[in-house]
């Protein structure tokens, strides 16, 4: 097998592990406001944060170019100020992928956090405790089932992600070059015996992580 | 019952999308640069072949070989490099007897109009330069000519940690256009196109020069239209479209 195709995995996994990172906290404090809090237009919110699941990649990667781009809001914020830019880089790859797997994180939270009785969150508060407290201790312990269900399936596509990662980070091998890429690559160039080699190691890397994860959910609730 | 019937809606709608392309399509893969030039010829052709209706399948020419050579149902293959063509030859995939040379094209380094002016292309080794968009040299044909001219200078393996590999010479061109790199090789006829929005720092001198072959698939179903087609690019009205976007003769 060979050795070059061990870096897209390592890359691969640091980029779907802090992109998912990313979208859990985002996604689990998102969900319980639009589950809880009684705020204005609710399913216009949850429309639009549940828009990266629905939009092809391709309209994320050109969303994110005019944002996070060199002549971008943030951009060129960004290069003003720290003469840095976040296209063509594993950072980038990162935002990426985390505004893809968000979606998938946000809505199974949500689903979770109204399957939680409320009854047992007023049962709390007059016993005295905070709000915060109340998240912490009741709801979030409730909720974890689903929440953990949807961060996998977030993981999943951060591992997979594609079209959005080559718009915006490019396809450079050591440095932005994910499993994904590397076939798409590697494919293009008939470079036959790397395609194959990297499609073993992905398919190998998803059953491995599969298996884990669903053993993991079982522990849980044991 | 409403179930049901948002199902059968959504069956008779796939059904009618899914109606066979029309018979006579002649499927021209052709490289990303004659992206312009060919599809007015394309237009010009069915004009003169009443009738017929030229699809196009613009890429770099690697992975377009790669299609064909994977069964993609192309009856034409334009690519910019011999190399491509040769080893499309080489695995009897196009009709050798067909193959022509029908343009020629300059490698330029182009740069941003807003960008910090590069004058040259030693001057790519400043601190000012710090992303260069090149074609992938495995599968671009435009990031071998670059990266044979660059080797040759002896500043391949200098200039490597800036490179951004680019999967056709226009998503190079896209990536100068925007401002995302400080410089890239493209080739004069891209730089022609974008010229509000980048400037040509150099025209490149290149070890071998950058020659389009054009050839009929193999196997394809509509050969005397795609000999015809050939022909055409070939021919008198071809030849004029193509020096218009700054096609050189072959």
């Amino acid at each position: 097998m060979p050795a070059v195709a061990w870096t897209p995995l390592l890359l691969t996994l640091k980029v779907a592990s802090l992109a998912t990172l990313a979208a859990f906290v985002t996604g689990v404090a998102a969900a319980f406001f639009v589950a809880r809090r009684p705020i204005w237009g609710k399913e216009w919110i949850d429309a639009i944060l549940t828009l990266p699941m629905v939009l092809p990649p391709t309209v994320l990667g050109y969303y994110l170019i005019l944002l996070i781009g060199r002549n971008g809001a943030i951009g060129k914020w960004l290069d003003a100020h720290f003469d840095f830019s976040l296209m063509f880089t594993w950072q980038g790859a990162v935002i990426a992928a985390a505004v893809v797997s968000f979606p998938l994180i946000f809505k199974s939270a949500r689903a979770a956090y109204e399957g939680v009785d409320t009854n047992l969150e007023d049962a709390a508060r007059t016993l005295g405790l905070t709000e915060l407290a109340i998240f912490f201790r009741i709801t979030f312990p409730l909720a974890w089932r689903g929440i953990l269900a949807g961060t996998l399936l977030g993981f999943a596509r951060a591992m997979g992600e594609f079209g959005a990662t080559l718009m915006v980070a490019g396809n450079l091998p050591g440095k932005t070059q994910t499993l994904a890429l590397a076939i798409y690559d590697a494919v293009q160039a008939g470079e036959d015996d790397l395609a194959n080699a990297l499609v073993v190691i992905t398919s190998a890397a998803c059953i491995v992580i599969l298996v884990v994860s669903s053993r993991m959910l079982r522990v849980r609730h044991a | 019952m409403t179930f049901l019937r948002a199902l059968a809606a959504l069956v008779l709608i796939s059904l009618l999308l899914t109606l066979p392309a029309h018979a006579e399509d002649l499927i021209v893969s052709a490289a990303a640069s004659l992206t312009n030039a060919f599809k007015e010829i394309g237009a010009e052709f069915e004009k003169a072949q009443p009738g017929s209706k030229v699809v196009f399948n613009f890429a770099a020419s690697g992975p377009l070989l790669q299609q064909i050579e994977n069964g993609a149902p192309a009856d034409v293959f334009a690519s910019a490099d011999q190399e491509t063509l040769d080893k499309a030859a080489g695995k009897k995939l196009v009709d050798s007897a067909t193959r022509r040379n029908f343009a020629s094209n300059r490698l330029v380094l182009v740069q941003p109009k807003s960008g910090t002016p590069v004058r040259g292309i030693a001057d790519l080794k400043g601190d000012t330069v710090k992303r260069i968009g090149i074609g992938n040299p495995a599968s671009v044909p435009v990031g071998r000519y670059t990266r044979d001219v660059l080797q040759a200078e002896n500043l391949w393996g200098t200039l490597e940690p800036k490179f951004i590999n680019a999967d056709s010479v226009r998503q190079v061109l896209d990536y100068v256009s925007r401002g995302e790199v400080d410089a890239g090789f493209v080739y004069s006829t891209d730089a022609a196109i974008a010229r509000d929005k980048v400037n040509v720092v150099t025209t490149v001198a290149t070890q071998r020069p950058v020659l389009y072959p054009i050839a009929v698939v193999t196997g394809s179903k509509q050969a005397g239209l795609a000999d015809a087609f050939v022909g055409f690019v070939a021919g008198t009205t071809g030849q004029a479209i193509l020096e218009k976007y700054g096609f050189g003769k072959p």
